[in-house]
């Protein structure tokens, strides 16, 4: 499982303070706990500061990279603020994310065209949210296709079929289960991705569903998560649920997060 | 005769073959279809919707509740007047532009017409000529705005701002809701008021009607 560790986003009130009174030493921290706590990718996002998300945005990758030599999911719809970020950025970089949207997928394709970037590619058009697996897999389709015509290596792409409320429409599990099966199968090599939490939105004890739905997706092909890496039963999850599919040689990683005290 | 406390009792709990029967025991016992409506039904979501707003009932339930509410309606509608079924108001509602969020605006859309207002769904990526337009041709109480996204949220105030231009501001009432907006952002933007969730929404629209 890739983890990208999803704290350092403005939208918390002790991140956006932090990047209010440039508090370098709480962002540094949240980047040291995550990378402690198995995360790949730190996320920076800074867009709630909507007419300074450029100077923001580039204070976090570098106050970030001061503290971990982990390479950043830079979370923001706006190529300037983007490409501002990378410049500062060591390693190669995330982005998140690019979508169907046509303003958004125009804005973005040169920016990362040709790159050796990582890219989270969203499952949204300008026709709405998918509903169904085939409104999916048309999405996931045309912007594989558009990446890869643009030099975008598959297996940099992390395609995110987007996770909907359960509250609202039981099939909203299944229909994003099922998705990740057939882009697992259909195009060899990518990755998926998500941001899982708002499988249980409306509905309480939510951390009991956001478990065992990572644990379902993961058996399908998830491997990729945008998730709080400090939730210990999430981790928990992940890892036991990895190793039961198969992906965990000799159980080494099982084994370690144990002797390292990550599981729950 | 029937009493409507139960038709209330039924639809908080979502039993739609209950509340069906007891709705048409109610007709047939004579009870004005007008008074179903206000004094069983909505009189129910009313409460679904306190419920909500205070945790103790969650989305699955109120989905099930409106349900039974629709089709309880279904039954009453060739012996009610257009006015009986519009009597809260006309809400305009919409997902502003650049955003294609709908499942918040739809629960709050729901909630609202299970409350007794008209409502006019302008669906997602809304301009703002459209909410004014809309707002025109409707002669629309209230336009609800709702954004799901930190980088639509100015377009909440460009909305503000167009309804402004246009001299509707103050013959309609501005409501907004979406997970990154607050009542401190609706006070700043100069809206009339904001709903965390869906129940809230649709008591705030009944007080804004006073």
């Amino acid at each position: 499982m890739i983890i990208i560790g999803e704290l350092i986003n403005a939208s918390r009130k002790a991140v956006a303070a932090a990047i209010q009174s440039e508090d370098k030493e709480t962002i540094r921290k949240m980047a040291l706990d995550q990378a402690d706590h198995l995360a790949d990718y730190i996320d920076v996002n800074a867009g709630i500061f909507v007419d300074r998300e450029t100077a923001c945005l580039t204070w976090l990758v570098q106050t970030v990279q001061e503290a971990v030599s982990l390479p950043c999911a830079i979370d923001s719809p706006d190529p300037k603020a983007i490409e501002a970020a990378l410049k500062v950025h060591k390693g190669v970089a995330m982005i998140n994310s690019i979508s169907l949207e046509k303003e958004r997928y125009d804005n973005l394709l040169p920016v990362i065209a040709g790159t050796d970037l990582k890219v989270v590619a969203l499952c949204m058009s300008d026709e709405g949210m998918p509903v169904t697996v085939d409104d999916r897999l048309k999405i996931a389709d045309k912007l594989v296709n558009g990446l890869q015509k643009n030099n975008i290596p598959i297996e940099n792409i992390f395609v995110d079929p987007l996770v909907q409320p359960l509250s609202v429409d039981k099939t909203y599990g299944t229909g994003f289960i099922n998705t990740i099966e057939a882009l697992t199968q259909k195009f060899k090599g990518i990755h998926t991705a998500c941001g899982l939490s708002n499988i249980s939105y409306g509905l309480p004890s939510r951390k009991h569903l956001n478990r065992a739905f990572m644990i379902q997706a993961i058996l399908k092909g998830l491997d990729g998560a945008i998730i709080n890496p400090l939730d210990k039963g999430m981790i928990t999850a992940i890892i036991s649920a990895e190793a039961l599919a198969g992906k965990d040689d000799y159980c080494m990683r099982y084994l370690k997060a144990f002797r390292a005290g990550l599981l729950e | 005769m029937t009493d409507l406390s139960d038709i209330t009792t039924a639809l908080i709990s979502g039993d739609g073959d209950k509340v069906c029967r007891l709705v048409q025991k109610a007709l047939d016992q004579g009870a004005p279809a007008a008074d179903i409506l206000n004094t069983g039904l909505i009189a129910g979501m009313d409460i679904v919707g306190e419920k909500m707003q205070s945790g103790d009932m969650f989305i699955p339930e109120v989905l099930m509740s409106a349900k039974t509410m629709n089709t309880a309606v279904e039954i009453l509608k060739p012996f009610l007047s257009a006015e009986d079924m519009s009597s809260a108001g006309h809400i305009v509602i919409g997902t502003v532009k650049g955003d294609l969020h709908d499942i918040g605006k739809n629960l709050v859309s729901m909630m609202v017409e299970s409350a007794g207002f008209k409502v006019t769904d302008l669906g997602v990526d809304v301009s703002p000529e459209a909410f004014v337009k809309a707002v025109q041709e409707n002669k629309a109480d209230i336009v609800a705005l709702s954004a799901l996204l930190t980088t639509t949220m100015p377009m909440m105030q460009q909305t503000i701002h167009a309804l402004v231009e246009s001299g509707l501001r103050d013959k309609v009432k501005i409501i907004i809701g979406g997970a990154p907006v607050n009542q401190e952002f609706a006070d700043r933007i100069g809206a009339d008021g904001y709903a965390s969730d869906a129940g809230s929404a649709s008591r705030l629209a009944k007080q804004l009607q006073g």
